[in-house]
């Protein structure tokens, strides 16, 4: 569990980034950070495994102040993986890529080639075993990398801008992917600009501003307040525009999953017929 | 990256900002030729406060001390190695003496005058100014280009290196465990990422700017054209004075050390 209790931070350049951040992720939760620009997502998640300590206030997690334990200590719990992954690969192949992580928490050799086995099979990268990371696609590089975290199976996930710069096949991949892992009740916390993204994956949505939390509650809550998503500097998803621009049918308008669209307007369609 | 920070511009104005490149750059060559004419501790006490008051005028001082800090690592590396091999492998005073220590602290001091004064330069001056001054200094406007270029990306760069080192913390890597070769070690998985991503940069701006026809027309004129105004001669004539007296003293006058003086 992650406990987050009047949290503020500071740059050292001066730029306040959090102004009081109060949060409680449950074990088990799978929550969306979302904001515009600059709102202070990353800062936050990267109090989460103690990249950045809080100038005021407190993270717990598990009972544990971030201010006492070092990253390497907190992020065995709590894996991260980067918005880039060519902020992280660096070696020859793909499976010391994997290696690395649980090279670095002590892990035995046989372990280490079980977790190995176990992450790329999981991603779906086994054939690339032997290749240098560098000579795959920018998806399956993310892979690579969503795969090094994962090998060390950490209870809570952290992703920060899972779908950027994917096609839309490999985005559909991911999702179904971090549902899934949160379905192995996995923490997962997923920071993202993607509204359609969220709207099919339908997590709790934390909206974020200047700093500050500006609502929390389900994704059909948060997402059709026109109000919240206009604070927040995103938009509905497209769906929710179209039914919020139909004149008034008596149809249910807060909706931001295209199948229960659909739905209501096919019978919307057989009651005109 | 500490010491990278000092070096870092801030779009800010001030008198000091304001002053010619070329004069506050002659200025920092006459600084640097006085450190190193002299070896002796008190004319580099004396040189080591010439640039604080540019620093005041032109409010950069937190970025100065810290630039100072980063810089401090280094300094007590020199103190270590003039103090040692000084010791071991020269004739000078043969037990660890007050000559000796003044010697080592004053080669620290030299040091630190060298970092102080250009990191007043480069706190003060717009990459932009630095490459125009290039330029109409007729280096070849290829050199100039590259400079600015190398100077603008370096925050860049400090940035990326911060964003990959918390990555790989992330993934548990501990920089500062083992032993000094590990350590060393412990920084290539830091390392990797950063040269590789300069360099696809570097290609990448390389074509952005070949797309946009750089280097198309032969002759090239400037918006702006910078010209020596009354502060940048009086500076000027100051860094000439300033060099005129350290090479009399250099050649006609021999400075005590501190510790002569002080036995008296």
């Amino acid at each position: 569990m992650i406990e987050v209790r009047d949290l503020h931070f500071t740059y050292p350049t001066g730029v306040e980034a959090l102004r009081g951040i109060n949060l409680t992720v449950r074990d088990g939760e799978f929550l969306a950070i979302m904001g515009q620009n600059g709102a202070g997502k990353t800062t936050l998640v990267k109090h989460f495994n103690g990249l950045l300590k809080p100038t005021a206030g407190e993270v717990v997690i598990d009972g544990v102040s971030t201010r006492d334990a070092s990253v390497a200590q907190i992020a065995r719990n709590v894996g991260f993986v980067f918005q880039n992954p060519d902020h992280q690969l660096f070696c020859e192949t793909v499976e010391e890529e994997v290696a690395f992580a649980l090279r670095n928490f002590g892990f035995k050799e046989t372990a280490i080639k079980n977790r190995v086995d176990w992450a790329l099979n999981l991603l779906d990268i086994k054939r690339y075993r032997e290749t240098s990371p560098f000579m795959l696609s920018g998806g399956e590089r993310k892979r690579v990398a969503l795969a090094s975290v994962l090998a060390w199976d950490p209870k809570v996930v952290i992703l920060d801008e899972p779908t950027i710069g994917q096609d839309h096949r490999q985005k559909e991949k991911l999702r179904q992917f971090i549902v899934q892992l949160n379905a192995q009740k996995k923490t997962v916390i997923v920071v993202t600009h993607d509204v359609e993204f969220v709207a099919e994956s339908n997590p709790q949505v934390m909206l974020m501003s200047g700093g500050e939390i500006v609502a929390e509650g389900d994704a059909r809550e948060i997402l059709t307040d026109q109000k919240l998503v206009a604070q927040a500097s995103i938009v509905s998803p497209e769906i929710t525009q179209i039914l919020s621009g139909l004149p008034d049918l008596g149809i249910q308008k807060n909706v931001i999953d295209v199948h229960e669209a659909t739905s209501i307007l096919l019978d919307l369609l057989e009651v005109a017929s | 990256m500490s010491m990278f920070e000092g070096f870092r511009f801030r779009r800010v104005s001030s008198v000091v900002h304001l002053l010619d490149p070329r004069a506050k750059f002659f200025f920092v060559c006459v600084l640097f030729i006085t450190a190193i004419l002299n070896s002796k501790l008190p004319p580099l006490i004396l040189l080591f406060f010439v640039p604080l008051p540019f620093v005041l005028m032109a409010g950069v001082q937190r970025e100065w001390i810290r630039s100072m800090r980063g810089a401090l690592f280094f300094a007590f590396i020199i103190f270590l190695f003039n103090f040692l091999f000084t010791y071991l492998y020269t004739e000078y005073p043969q037990v660890p003496s007050a000559p000796l220590l003044e010697r080592s602290i004053a080669m620290t001091l030299r040091f630190l005058v060298l970092v102080e004064s250009f990191s007043v330069f480069f706190l003060t001056t717009s990459p932009d100014h630095l490459g125009l001054a290039l330029e109409q200094s007729h280096i070849p406007y290829e050199f100039c280009f590259a400079f600015t270029t190398a100077v603008r990306f370096v925050p860049v760069l400090a940035e990326e290196a911060q964003t990959i080192m918390d990555a790989q913390k992330a993934r548990g890597l501990e920089l500062e465990r083992g032993n000094f070769l590990k350590r060393v070690r412990n920084y290539i998985p830091i390392l990797i990422p950063l040269i590789v991503g300069a360099i696809r940069r570097s290609l990448e701006l390389a074509e952005a700017m070949e797309s946009r026809a750089w280097g198309a027309s032969e002759k090239r004129t400037n918006l702006y054209v910078l010209k020596l105004k009354r502060n940048d001669y009086l500076l000027v004539l100051i860094s000439v004075l300033m060099l005129i007296l350290a090479v009399y003293v250099w050649l006609y006058i021999p400075i005590p050390s501190l510790t002569i003086l002080l036995s008296f």
